[in-house]
């Protein structure tokens, strides 16, 4: 979705301000979110970025960062039926509703440290793409969710890495299964993307699934 | 979304929606350091969503504990420090873990969430490189810890990619118009892991004291690594506008 997270090249919110000795959670509050998050999302990761996105964009912006984690919890939750609304609206469990027994536990928190969910998975295809192959990223607006970011839409790029077939976001956020792609690194020059402004070196690497692309060996314009 | 449109003044809402928080509210309110937000608020949500977890058995408190534990002491930039300190001291290292940063890292037994899929991206005279996340907030956990504020803001991520020459001005480095600048933006979930030029000066040193000069910024991309006689590493950092 076209939504106000998608921020690569907006204008206008001021230099990057940095705190010196900054720890690592500002509130209490803050780690138990964070903590809730990883111990019992039981949604991809993809679906509680499509979560965030989808606060309006207004909250989305004048939100903390773990108050918009809170956010997409809560909605989460309750939408993935571990909670109901009004458990949540009163902070009472149902007690006709049966307890989720055995609890995410402690021991259950080494598993997550060490292996984590690793996105990629067996390639079922050859990949489309060889390394130095030139693409073109497409021009797609999905109303969903999506990692290709308006700023690279329609830009034409090379291919520089290429990582194996990787759980499709745009997919899997909705709950419409993994469809694991090739994803690809591909990179642009910041020419190409912003003008003559930019640095006559410089570049940018996005990581892209192969169906965010087409062919560019020879192409004039953009591709939709 | 419940009652978050209430910034100004005390959400009395709270009680009509029946949060039981029948003691102190101390460590909702840690050390005010929330400086958008009257902290009551979420820290009264957070409390009753965590008691009606438990309650409900879907998760235990020690386990939460457990993970604000791991990341608040064990997994942190010293973790990538030590990497970087090895790339430095070992060529063979340095070799694998450009090659397969994955497995290099996890030689080091630092692996997991958030750090599945790594690769190293090198600095060197001719080419800085500089990691951001414009969707979200993708970043390398197992070997820099949860990320900053900065690289989490608004600032950074529309920034970073449109003018990283400016970004990195507001770090205090100059980067000369010969220099390619490349930039990452994490949109999979790929993990990028910066390889900061060696400092001068340093060819005295053991890898222990070689990690100490590697700041977290360093390893983002937005700084250097520090030379012997400056400490800590992360001294650049601070900026004003």
């Amino acid at each position: 979705m076209n939504g106000v997270h998608d921020m690569g090249g907006m204008q206008g919110f001021g230099p990057v301000l940095s705190e010196a000795d900054e720890p690592v959670f500002h509130a209490a509050w803050e780690k138990r979110v964070f903590a809730m998050v990883m111990a019992t999302a039981r949604w991809p990761i993809d679906t509680h970025r499509h979560g965030l996105e989808c606060i309006p964009p207004a909250d989305y912006l004048r939100m903390s960062y773990f108050e918009r984690w809170l956010t997409a919890f809560e909605a989460l939750a309750v939408s993935h039926g571990v909670v109901s609304a009004q458990e949540l609206s009163t902070g009472r469990a149902d007690p006709a509703v049966p307890r989720a027994e055995p609890p995410f536990g402690p021991g259950a928190v080494p598993a997550i440290l060490a292996a984590g969910f690793p996105s990629e998975r067996p390639a079922t295809a050859a990949p489309r793409f060889a390394m130095g192959d030139q693409v073109r990223a497409r021009t797609l607006n999905p109303a969903g969710h999506t990692r290709l970011p308006r700023y690279v839409r329609g830009a034409r790029g090379v291919v520089v890495l290429y990582h194996g077939a990787h759980v499709l976001p745009d997919t899997n956020a909705h709950g419409a299964g993994e469809q694991p792609q090739p994803l690809y690194t591909v990179r642009f020059t910041a020419r190409d993307l912003w003008g003559p402004e930019a640095g006559a070196t410089d570049t940018l690497s996005l990581d892209l699934w192969e169906s965010y692309l087409d062919p560019a060996g020879d192409d004039h314009g953009k591709t939709s | 979304m419940s009652e978050h449109d209430h910034d100004d003044h005390h959400d009395h809402d709270h009680h009509d929606h029946g949060h039981h928080h029948d003691h102190d509210h101390d460590h909702g309110h840690d050390h005010g350091h929330d400086h958008q937000h009257p902290p009551s608020e979420p820290a009264l949500r957070v409390k009753a969503l965590e008691s009606l977890l438990v309650e409900k058995g879907v998760v235990d408190a020690a386990a939460l504990d457990a993970l604000v534990d791991a990341y608040e002491t064990r997994i942190g930039p010293r973790n990538g420090a030590r990497v970087v300190a090895k790339a430095w001291t070992d060529p063979d290292y340095r070799r694998r873990l450009l090659a397969d940063a994955t497995a290099a890292i996890a030689e080091f037994g630092y692996s997991g969430a958030q750090g599945e899929h790594m690769v190293v991206v090198e600095n060197t005279p001719a080419v800085r490189n500089l990691v951001v996340c414009t969707l979200c907030s993708c970043y390398p956990w197992p070997v820099l810890g949860l990320p900053p504020v900065w690289y989490k803001s608004a600032a950074y991520r529309s920034r970073a990619v449109i003018d990283p020459r400016g970004v990195l001005a507001d770090f205090g480095v100059a980067v000369p118009p010969e220099v390619e600048v490349r930039v990452w933006d994490s949109t999979a979930e790929i993990r990028y892991l910066v390889l900061p030029e060696r400092p001068p000066g340093t060819e005295h040193l053991n890898e222990e004291a070689l990690a100490g000069l590697v700041g977290r910024n360093a390893m983002i991309g937005v700084g250097d690594a520090a030379r012997p006689s400056e400490a800590p590493a992360e001294a650049p950092a601070e900026v004003r506008p």
